[in-house]
């Protein structure tokens, strides 16, 4: 791949994130003009009713790009780790079981800050991520995709309706509990995003060095090992970042599906298969993904919002589709 | 020895068939039990005797309303959906010889709840209509599903996968217009989230009935034919089976049920994907299991909305308890499944 093209789709996509920032801040219930949303940022302690609004959007939109990110990078590692194209945080079921987690800790433990949750949602991602494993790579073949894929669908099925079981008789008094159902990154804070962005980062370092040992287990175990690689530790490492991002994602956002499946797919058309550029591309285009989706949520929701988990289903849903038509028998 | 061995086969044969009859009517038994007992709880206990006079058709002051109003309609049509659900379910699964392979699963009962949602919400329909809406949207969802998973070369596999994303669009274009409506309605239209046996009226039954009869009867006269089914495309056109004509016929009846029952009380979780598999390891291999897999979904519906109702301090819906109860099962059987190998 040539450097230039890197760098004009590096330029690209940084110019639609900071158009999808700027749009995020835009458009909502209360429509706000380019020049006032500037003049917001530029003066922190304007207090008009805009800028008022304005800076109630920053976390939001810092928690997307955030999110959307982590959902990227972890749905790339996943799909490197087990050499699947439909390997996805949420059709894995990883979300849901986070979700899971922090709900039962919400209505049993009592927990309520954003550092608890994590704890949680990650205990809950690590668990369902081996079991889905666990259970995808029984009997003969091991993991192929389409049984790894099946544990993962029917995995998630059972847990989201465990976790209606805990949100429902709740929702009157709690509607704002919906949201880990289904994800949206309305709920944000600043606390919350530092409470997890240590988390981001780490994911993302291990990621981005176990980057080019997974480029070897692409050619197969027998060769990466061939080439020094040794599969076992790259793998847990890799397993272990995806877990860390969108355990940690989860956590303040509730499931967010099809980030994870669509982004390394989209990027892998624009800028090839190799995992040193497709891990931060993915980055990039995750975030722009759940930021935009986030935009349409509160557009379409024309006085509520739309979450953006939504969205990202409904834009998703489709790849997965096209992905499973395009699938030779023996390989899915 | 050939006499011998007849006699064997004969003898598997005869212990087979008084295997179902037995189940069956331990299953009968049980479903009346549950019915009668949806009858006699709720705020204000009647005896036995006081039900059967309402039933009679004599008016006692309370308990008639309580009971011909409230009660048996609930019953009724719990009982009428259970079969439904419970039928068509085990009429899918056997005919894609996959247990993951129910209509809950691969989103056509989804298609229904949308044609539902939108009409309740946005067209504000109410009553036959909206069924009917349901079912043809059951019908293009089935069908647009099949042929997606058709090109290139079919499998099992491919087909829930492509269903799974199916179902994905539509429950957000569900949440979609559940946002949408106005804070009125949408207490009604909840309940196509999670399948509800509330509110229900004498009105909705005789129809329920009638399509839950007839294409229950189809279901169950073309029971052979789906037993060959089972064994495969090949070997069925082999025994001499019009396969094509024979699985229209099934799908067509199995949507008509599943979209029906799904326009009255909304997607009950996991009652078509448990009742086969259920009713198939309580008779056993080798004989028909269509009308105990309705039997076993009406007792699911039946005993998960007596156990929403009492069973706890919060009233729960009888579609949350079914997706408790479901959710292990449905682990089990996945893990079952790849054990045996058999995964596409």
């Amino acid at each position: 791949m040539k450097h230039t093209r890197i760098i004009a789709i590096l330029i690209g996509s940084l110019l639609s994130l900071v158009l999808c920032i700027l749009a995020s801040l835009i458009f909502g219930a209360r429509y706000i003009s380019l020049p006032e949303v500037i003049e917001a940022l530029t003066h922190p302690d304007l207090d008009s009713l805009n800028a008022i609004v304005v800076h109630e959007r920053i976390p939001r939109t810092i928690f997307s790009i955030i999110a959307g990110a982590s959902l990227g990078v972890s749905g790339v590692l996943m799909q490197a780790i087990t050499r699947n194209p439909i390997a996805d945080p949420s059709i894995l079921g990883v979300n849901t079981g986070a979700s899971l987690f922090v709900v039962s800790g919400i209505t049993f433990f009592h927990i309520n800050t954003a550092g608890q949750y994590i704890w949680f949602a990650l205990a809950g991602a690590t668990l369902t991520a081996v079991f889905v494993y666990g259970v995808g790579s029984m009997g003969s073949g091991g993991a192929t995709p389409i049984k790894l894929a099946l544990a993962g669908a029917a995995t998630s099925a059972a847990l989201s309706s465990l976790v209606s079981a805990l949100v429902l008789p709740r929702t009157e008094v709690m509607n704002a509990f919906r949201f880990w159902q289904v994800g949206s990154v309305s709920g944000a804070t600043m606390e919350g995003i530092t409470s997890v962005l240590p988390f981001f980062i780490v994911g993302l370092i291990i990621g981005i060095l176990s980057s080019p040992a997974l480029n070897a287990l692409a050619l197969g175990d027998d060769v990466a090992t061939g080439l020094g690689v040794n599969t076992g530790l790259v793998r847990i490492a890799a397993a272990l970042a995806g877990v860390l991002l969108c355990g940690a994602t989860t956590a303040l956002a509730g499931p967010i599906g099809f980030v994870g499946l669509m982004v390394p797919h989209m990027m892998r058309l624009l800028c090839g298969p190799n995992l040193s550029i497709l891990l931060p591309m993915s980055a990039f285009g995750g975030a722009i993904l759940l930021t935009i989706s986030d935009v349409i949520g509160r557009l379409l929701g024309n006085g509520g919002e739309l979450e953006a988990g939504v969205i990202t289903a409904f834009l998703g849903a489709p790849i997965l589709i096209f992905i499973a038509m395009r699938a030779k028998v023996r390989s899915i | 020895m050939t006499k011998n061995n007849l006699t064997t086969i004969q003898k598997g044969y005869l212990h087979r068939r008084n295997r179902w009859m037995i189940v069956t009517s331990l299953l009968v038994i049980l479903t009346l039990i549950l019915s009668t007992t949806m009858l006699l709880l709720g705020n204000t206990r009647y005896p036995l005797e006081v039900v059967l006079r309402v039933l009679m058709g004599e008016e006692i002051r309370g308990a008639s309303f309580a009971i011909g109003t409230i009660r048996l309609p609930r019953m009724l049509s719990g009982l009428l959906v259970g079969i439904a659900f419970g039928i068509a379910g085990s009429t899918f699964q056997t005919m894609l010889r996959n247990p993951l392979a129910s209509p809950d699963i691969i989103g056509v009962t989804s298609g229904s709840s949308v044609a539902a949602v939108f009409c309740i919400l946005v067209l504000e329909l109410s009553g036959s209509i909206v069924s009917i809406a349901a079912v043809i949207t059951g019908l293009i969802v089935a069908i647009l599903i099949y042929l997606l998973s058709k090109g290139g070369s079919f499998s099992g596999g491919k087909l829930i996968l492509i269903g799974i994303g199916v179902q994905a669009m539509l429950s957000a274009v569900i949440s979609y217009l559940l946002l949408r409506a106005s804070q009125y309605d949408v207490p009604g239209a909840l309940r196509w989230l999670s399948g509800s046996l509330n509110g229900m009226q004498m009105s909705s039954i005789p129809v329920l009935f009638l399509i839950v009869f007839i294409f229950g009867l189809v279901i169950l006269l073309l029971g052979r034919h789906l037993k060959i089914l089972e064994l495969g495309e090949q070997l069925a056109i082999t025994l001499g089976l019009n396969a094509n004509q024979t699985r229209i016929l099934l799908v067509l009846s199995s949507v008509f049920l599943i979209a029906f029952a799904t326009s009255v009380t909304g997607p009950v979780a996991f009652v078509a994907f448990l009742a086969g598999p259920i009713a198939g390891r309580l008779i056993g291999n080798g004989t028909s299991n269509t009308l105990p897999a309705g039997l076993v979904g009406a007792i699911l519906v039946l005993g998960a909305d007596l156990i929403g109702q009492y069973a706890f301090d919060t009233r729960f819906p009888v579609g949350i308890i079914t997706g408790i109860l479901g959710s292990p099962y449905l682990l089990i059987l996945l893990i079952q499944m790849n054990r045996r190998g058999g995964s596409s």
